[in-house]
């Protein structure tokens, strides 16, 4: 049999090709479970928000007006409103929120960068054992409570907290710093959630560079310096690109943290869309935040998932 | 090689290690403080912990979750390694650019818009609200991020046993079963823990898609923390973290030898 021709293996086919043997059935009953899933509980949903978005709020269950009236026959009526999203241009609130929240996730964004980059940097730079130990060092509190983690902060930036009885302990100020509810405590608490998300994808990217360009550069009398400005800097850009959407994107949508350690006065748009929801139980007006939202972070989605093809294709 | 690594570099590992971990290490010294105060020590005591373990509230978000849990991570690693698998091995198919995309984007999506579209289906289409909603919103985000850590082990794996037993006759699904997902269980033990607290430890979508008696943990911890620090909570995140711990330095410790023994293996065949 091993000498027919007809049935010997093609060394060049790959299993991507063979998987042909899967057939066009199997193959497509291995995608569906997970594609029919996130057609329904995924993308389904968005529809929705769009659809109760032009809905109005009523007292009732579900609370908010039927957008098409079926009863005149085949043709439904379409009862849709612009009502919430005049609602969210008028009022000075919803604008302010939003540039807000744009301005707190851009700066965590980039403060998690300049945190991130060095570290993500030494530990691809460390030798084998260490760079796994290091590796499981950035993992481990992102496998632990997120809620319990920001709740620690409170107790370190109280204003009888831990940093300011050091600090009044170690006669530096003699009034508490009013660190806790405040957009520092926003950032505080943002920039040490969003870390690991910042250092994993830069690790993944700085840890497979070719070094053999870096040793090139130095040959020909590059600077370290200089050599990571024009070799190191530009290679990594992809991961650079795929950390800053890790962070940026849910930063702009953050509830927790604004809730836990902001005060009154600092607006995020997702604590906004949380009162709507919970407090206003004002579903249409929700939603219509919820999509203004989405517009927003529409363009850095599908450059995170443009990214994200590349890498898979290397 | 080893260049070396920039004084730069090991500053900032430092200060960042620092970051990550100083408010862990306080959590955990001041849950056995004796006082109400998180941030004013006044004695050693283990009365919180008792406190917890006494806590009823506690007690019973604590095994919703953990259902919860368990039931999200199994079905979100069947599903997340299927579309892994798909995405990494099939090639162009129909629709991929959408499934690629609805594969991505709950790993950045904002937590609260997540949740709300999902209540809105579950209103829409009339499904009570409980338990059943939570996990099916769990599992929608959970298989994105298994998937990820799935697809990095294929990626790397050796097809060439693949094809050897394809080779010698072994259909395609029995392949996929006896050599591709032996070989990638590290990958799907990861990928389980990884959905089991990500379940665990999400608030938002649980607060959205959560009906009357069904309390997750961290809604039940959020209520209390809004309410004012407390002891019982630093007590409970003691208990977590240090089972984390325990879990990850097992499950790493189990992964090396594994991969020690399959090397030896691996340099045992060569040798013939």
């Amino acid at each position: 049999m091993a000498n027919n021709p007809s049935n010997s293996p093609d060394k060049a086919s790959t299993v991507a090709e063979r998987n042909s043997r899967f057939g066009i059935p199997g193959r497509y009953l291995v995608v569906s479970a997970p594609y029919i899933w996130l057609l329904i509980f995924f993308l389904a949903p968005f529809v929705l928000v769009l659809k109760i978005s032009f809905s109005s709020a009523i007292i009732a269950q579900p609370p908010y007006t039927a957008l098409f009236d079926w009863s005149a026959g085949l043709v439904p009526d379409i009862k849709g409103t612009l009502d919430s999203y005049r609602f969210l241009f008028w009022d000075d609130l919803y604008v302010v929120a939003y540039l807000n929240s744009i301005k707190i996730a851009l700066i965590s964004t980039i403060i998690c960068l300049l945190i991130g980059y060095p570290m993500a940097y030494g530990i691809a730079r460390a030798p084998g054992n260490w760079r796994n130990v290091l590796l499981m060092l950035v993992i481990l509190p992102f496998w632990t409570s997120f809620l319990i983690r920001v709740y620690a902060w409170i107790g370190i930036l109280k204003n009888n907290g831990i940093l300011n009885n050091a600090l009044i302990g170690l006669g530096l100020i003699d009034q508490p710093l009013p660190m806790l509810h405040s957009d520092f405590s926003v950032y505080v608490g943002i920039v040490y959630t969003y870390l690991p998300f910042m250092i994993l994808p830069l690790y993944a990217n700085l840890a497979r560079m070719d070094e053999s360009l870096l040793e090139a550069a130095s040959d020909l009398g590059c600077r370290p310096w200089k050599a990571f400005i024009s070799v190191t800097l530009p290679l990594s850009f992809a991961g650079i690109v795929a950390g800053s959407m890790l962070v940026f994107i849910p930063a702009v949508g953050e509830f927790v943290i604004p809730e836990l350690l902001g005060g009154p006065d600092t607006l995020m748009i997702g604590k906004i869309l949380w009162n709507e929801f919970f407090r206003n139980r004002d579903w249409p007006v929700a939603s219509a935040v919820a999509v203004a939202m989405l517009v927003f972070l529409v363009i850095p989605i599908v450059i995170f998932q443009h990214f994200q093809a590349r890498e898979d294709r290397d | 090689m080893n260049r070396g690594i920039p004084f730069s570099s090991v500053l900032m590992m430092s200060f960042g290690f620092a970051f990550l971990y100083a408010p862990i290490v306080i959590l955990i010294i001041f849950s056995f403080n004796s006082g109400k105060l998180v941030s004013v020590w006044s004695g050693f005591s283990t009365h919180w912990y008792a406190e917890l373990l006494q806590n009823e509230q506690i007690l019973e978000a604590v095994w919703v979750s953990v259902r919860i849990a368990v039931v999200n991570a199994t079905i979100a690693t069947i599903l997340g390694t299927l579309g892994a698998y798909a995405l990494a091995r099939f090639g162009a198919f129909r629709g991929r650019t959408l499934f690629t995309g609805m594969m991505a984007a709950p790993l950045v999506m904002p937590d609260v818009i997540t949740g709300l579209a999902t209540l809105l289906l579950f209103v829409g289409i009339g499904w009570t609200r409980g338990i059943s909603t939570i996990t099916i919103a769990h599992i929608t985000f959970s298989l994105a991020f298994v998937a990820v850590i799935v697809r990095a082990r294929i990626s790397s794996l050796d097809q060439s046993l693949e094809e050897a037993a394809m080779d010698l006759g072994a259909r395609p699904v029995k392949t996929f079963l006896v050599i591709t997902i032996p070989m990638l269980a590290p990958a799907l033990v990861a990928g389980w823990l990884l959905a089991f607290t990500l379940s665990l430890d999400d608030l938002v979508i649980a607060s959205f898609v959560s009906g009357p008696g069904a309390s997750t943990l961290p809604m039940v911890v959020f209520s209390k923390v809004r309410l004012g620090v407390s002891p019982e909570i630093n007590a409970l995140g003691t208990l977590i973290v240090l089972l984390v711990t325990l879990c990850v330095v097992l499950a790493a410790w189990v992964f090396h030898r594994q991969e020690q023994g399959r090397l030896r293996d691996q340099q045992a065949a060569e040798r013939g």
